[in-house]
C-alpha cells in the first residue's frame, strides 16, 4: 500500500539537524506522564529541555505494559492511581508547548487506551496538542492499518521499534511506513533490565543505517552517564527511561507522596546524562 | 456480516489472523519474527500426516482419549427436563481438557527445536498439563502464576513442582491470570530464541487462537461421533464454561455449521454482572486490544484493563478468545453467565447426583445446563462439557461453606 505522508511538525527533523551541526548525539529522555502525579509530572516535563533533554518521550500509562520492566510498570500504576488519563497526557503536552515550541515530544505507550479514545479523534487531538510522533509498542507492521498509516496521513510521525530480531527480510518490512527516527531496542527483553555491549550496538546501528536514512536512537538498559555518552557517540541519540523513572521512585515517601527534592533529583540526573554526552 | 450471509462459520481466521475485526497480532516487534515462525511451523505441521499421527498417538495412549460421553441419568431426572450428557474431559490425564492443547503445542515446539518452555496459568490446570508434558519430553519449564492464584490453588502449585516445573508467583497488577500472561510475555521477549510459549487458551496473537482451537477440536469431534452412537442424532444444545474459552471452542467448533444445534457459552458472573465484580467480558466488556489480540475486554472508559472477579481462578480473566468475540457479534453462539453462588450450587449437585466432583470452572457450565434443561422438553438433548475435575477446588468450596479442613 502506498501511503501519503502528510507534512509533520518538522520539529524532529530540525532537532536532528541541530544535533548534527553541534557534532554530537542527542539525549532522548523518557518519563511517564503523570508520575507520580499530574502537577509533579508537569514540572518535570517542563524542566527537561533546560536540563539537557534533546527529545522527550512521554509514556502514556497502561495497566498492562507487556514490554516494560518493574520501574516503568510501577510508574504507570502510580500515575493511574493518581488519576492520569490519556486526555490528561495531551493536556500536559499542551501546557508544555506554551513554553517550548522546539523540543520534539513523542508519546509512547500501548494501543488499547488509544483504541478506546478513538483513533481518529486521537490523531486530531495529538496534532493539535503539539505532539510530534508516536511509539506504540504493540503495533508491529502487520497492524499498520490500525494507527500507523492513519498517523502518517495525518502528519504525525510513527516511530518504529527495531530489535535484535529485526534482521534479514524483516528489516525492510519494519523500515516501511515509518518516519521521524528509528528506535533501536538494543536488548532482547523488557525496559530497565540488561544492557547491550558497545560492539553489539555499533553493529546494529550500522545494519539499520544501511536500510534507512532516518536517524537512529538506541535505548533499553542505558543506566549511567558513561553508557549514555558511549551510545550517543555511536548512534544519533541515546534513550534513557527506567533510570530516570527510578529517580522519581527514590523520592517518594512510604505513602507514595513526593518529597520536595523529587523534581530536582530527576532533572539533576538528566543534567548529568546531558553533560556526559556533551563532554 | 449477518449470520444469514455466512456459508460456514468454520473458515476463520483470515490470513492476518482475524475473525471479523477480532484477533490479529498485537505484539512487540521483538516477538514478531518468532510469531511468524510459529505460524509457518504450524502450517507445515498441519500439512504433515506424521504430525497428526504423533498427536493422535499421544492423545490416546498418554492422554487417555477418547473421553466418554456419559448420560447423566440422575441429573437429568433431578432437573426434570432435557436429557443431559456430560463430555468427560475431567477423566483425561492431568484432570482437564488442557492436556489436549499442550500435547499439540509441545510437539510443535519440538519440531521447531525449542529448548525451553514457558506458560501462564490461572487455576493451575494448564500449568499442570504443561509441567506434565515437559517432564515427558524432558524440557525445562517455567510457569507464571499470579500470587493470588498460587495461594488459592496450592495443590496444583505443588503438583507442578513435583513434575519438575519452576513456578514463578507473579506479584504485579492484580496478581491473577492476566498478570501471569504479562510476565509470560515479558519472559518470552527476553528469551525469544530458545523459548516456546505454550499459551493455555484460544487467545493471544495469531496463530494461537486458531492453533489451540484446532488442538481442542478433538472434544467436539468425539462428541459428534459419540452422540450419534447414543442417540442417532445431534444434540439440541451444547454448553461449556468460558474463561479464555478453549474447552468451549473445542466443543463448539465442529458443531458451528450444524444450525439446529443451539450453543451456549457460560461466562463467570462472579457476584453478578450488575455488581461490576465479574469476569464476563462478553456480557460486561467492550472490544479492545490486550495480550496480542483484539477481543472483548473488561476495561474502563480510558482503556485501562479492569480486574476480573470470579471464585474460579481459571475464569478470572478480563478477556476472551477472539473467535468467541466474533461468534457473539454474528450471533451464532449465545453467551450467558453463571454467578459464583450458582456455580457452587451446581458443584454440589453434580457431586451428589452423579458422584463426580467437577472443577469450579465447569460448574458454571453445569449451572446454566440446569436452567436450560428445565426450559427444554424431555425429548431434547444437551451436551455439557465437564472440562475438569474439582479436587483442586475442595478447599475453596469448604471455605465458602464455612467448613474448616
Amino acid at each position: 500500500m502506498t501511503v501519503e505522508f502528510a507534512p509533520d511538525s518538522g520539529r524532529i527533523k530540525a532537532r536532528f539537524e541541530k544535533l548534527k551541526s553541534e557534532g554530537r548525539g542527542g539525549l532522548v529522555t523518557f518519563v511517564t506522564a503523570g508520575d507520580p502525579n499530574y502537577e509533579t509530572g508537569l514540572e518535570i516535563l517542563k524542566g527537561l529541555p533546560a536540563a539537557g533533554a534533546d527529545i522527550i518521550e512521554l509514556g502514556m500509562p497502561f495497566t498492562d505494559p507487556m514490554a516494560d520492566g518493574p520501574a516503568i510498570q510501577a510508574a504507570g500504576l502510580r500515575a493511574l492511581q493518581n488519576g492520569q488519563t490519556l486526555t490528561k497526557c495531551l493536556d500536559m503536552v499542551r501546557e508544555f508547548r506554551q513554553q517550548d515550541q522546539e523540543t520534539p515530544v513523542i508519546l509512547m505507550g500501548y494501543f488499547n487506551p488509544i483504541y478506546a479514545y478513538g483513533t481518529e479523534k486521537f490523531l486530531a487531538d495529538v496534532k493539535q496538542a503539539g505532539v510530534d510522533g508516536l511509539i506504540i509498542v504493540d503495533l508491529p507492521p502487520e497492524e499498520d492499518s490500525e494507527l500507523c498509516i492513519p498517523a502518517l496521513e495525518a502528519g504525525v510521525n510513527f516511530i518504529r521499534l527495531t530489535t535484535p530480531t529485526t534482521v534479514g527480510t524483516r528489516l525492510p518490512v519494519v523500515m516501511t511506513n515509518t518516519s521521524g527516527f528509528v528506535y533501536y531496542v538494543s536488548i532482547l527483553g523488557i525496559t530497565g533490565t540488561a544492557s547491550a555491549s558497545e560492539e553489539a550496538i555499533r553493529e546494529a546501528v550500522s545494519r539499520l543505517k544501511s536500510a534507512t536514512d532516518l536517524p537512529v536512537a538506541v535505548g533499553f538498559g542505558i543506566k549511567t552517564p558513561d553508557q549514555a555518552k558511549s551510545v550517543a557517540s555511536i548512534a544519533d541519540a541515546a534513550v534513557v527511561g527506567s533510570a530516570i523513572v527510578d529517580k522519581v521512585n527514590a523520592n517518594l515517601d512510604e505513602n507514595g507522596q513526593p518529597n520536595d527534592r523529587l523534581v530536582d533529583s530527576v532533572l539533576g540526573y538528566v543534567s548529568e546524562l546531558a553533560g556526559a554526552i556533551r563532554a | 456480516m449477518r449470520m444469514s450471509q455466512i456459508n460456514s462459520f468454520r473458515t476463520g481466521p483470515d490470513e492476518s489472523g482475524r475473525f471479523g475485526i477480532f484477533g490479529g497480532r498485537f505484539v512487540a516487534e521483538t516477538l514478531m519474527p518468532l510469531i511468524l515462525d510459529v505460524e509457518q511451523a504450524y502450517t507445515d505441521a498441519k500439512n504433515d500426516p506424521g504430525f497428526a499421527k504423533e498427536f493422535s498417538y499421544y492423545l490416546k495412549d498418554y492422554g487417555g482419549r477418547p473421553s466418554p460421553l456419559y448420560f447423566a441419568e440422575r441429573m437429568t431426572e433431578a432437573f426434570g427436563g432435557a436429557k443431559i450428557y456430560l463430555k468427560r474431559e475431567e477423566l483425561n490425564h492431568t484432570g482437564s481438557h488442557k492436556i489436549n492443547n499442550v500435547l499439540g503445542q509441545i510437539l510443535l515446539a519440538r519440531r521447531m527445536g525449542k529448548k525451553r518452555i514457558i506458560a501462564e496459568t490461572g487455576a493451575g490446570q494448564h500449568g499442570v498439563a504443561v509441567a506434565t508434558v515437559c517432564a515427558l519430553f524432558d524440557l525445562p519449564c517455567k510457569i507464571y502464576m499470579g500470587k493470588t492464584d498460587v495461594e488459592r490453588q496450592a495443590p496444583n502449585v505443588f503438583r507442578m513442582k513435583l513434575l519438575g516445573a519452576e513456578v514463578e508467583p507473579v506479584t504485579s497488577g492484580s496478581m491473577t491470570l492476566k498478570d501471569a500472561m504479562n510476565e509470560g510475555l515479558r519472559d518470552w521477549v527476553a528469551n525469544v530464541e530458545e523459548t516456546f510459549y505454550i499459551i493455555g487458551t484460544v487467545a493471544g496473537p495469531h496463530p494461537y487462537p486458531e492453533m489451540v482451537r484446532d488442538f481442542q477440536c478433538v472434544i467436539g469431534d468425539e462428541t459428534k461421533k459419540q452422540i450419534m452412537e447414543h442417540e442417532g442424532r445431534l444434540p439440541d444444545a451444547l454448553t461449556a464454561c468460558i474463561g479464555g474459552g478453549s474447552n468451549a471452542m473445542g466443543l463448539f467448533h465442529p458443531f458451528l455449521d450444524d444450525k439446529d444445534v443451539a450453543i451456549y457459552g457460560v461466562e463467570a458472573a462472579g457476584s453478578g454482572v450488575e455488581t461490576g465484580l465479574h469476569a464476563a467480558s462478553l456480557s460486561g466488556g467492550k472490544p479492545g486490544v490486550l495480550h496480542g489480540n483484539r477481543t472483548y475486554l473488561l476495561q474502563d472508559e480510558d482503556g485501562q484493563i479492569t480486574e476480573a472477579h470470579s471464585i474460579s481462578a481459571g475464569l478470572d480473566y478480563p478477556g476472551i478468545g477472539p473467535e468467541h468475540a466474533w461468534l457473539k457479534d454474528i450471533g451464532r453462539v449465545n453467551y450467558v453467565s453463571a454467578t459464583d453462588d450458582e456455580a457452587i450450587a451446581a458443584f454440589q449437585k453434580c457431586a451428589k447426583l452423579e458422584g463426580i466432583i467437577p472443577a469450579l470452572e465447569s460448574s458454571h457450565a453445569l449451572a446454566y445446563t440446569e436452567k436450560l434443561a428445565k426450559e427444554l422438553g424431555k425429548d431434547q438433548i444437551i451436551v455439557a462439557c465437564l472440562s475438569g475435575r474439582g479436587d483442586k477446588d475442595v478447599h475453596t468450596i469448604a471455605d465458602r461453606l464455612g467448613v474448616a479442613l
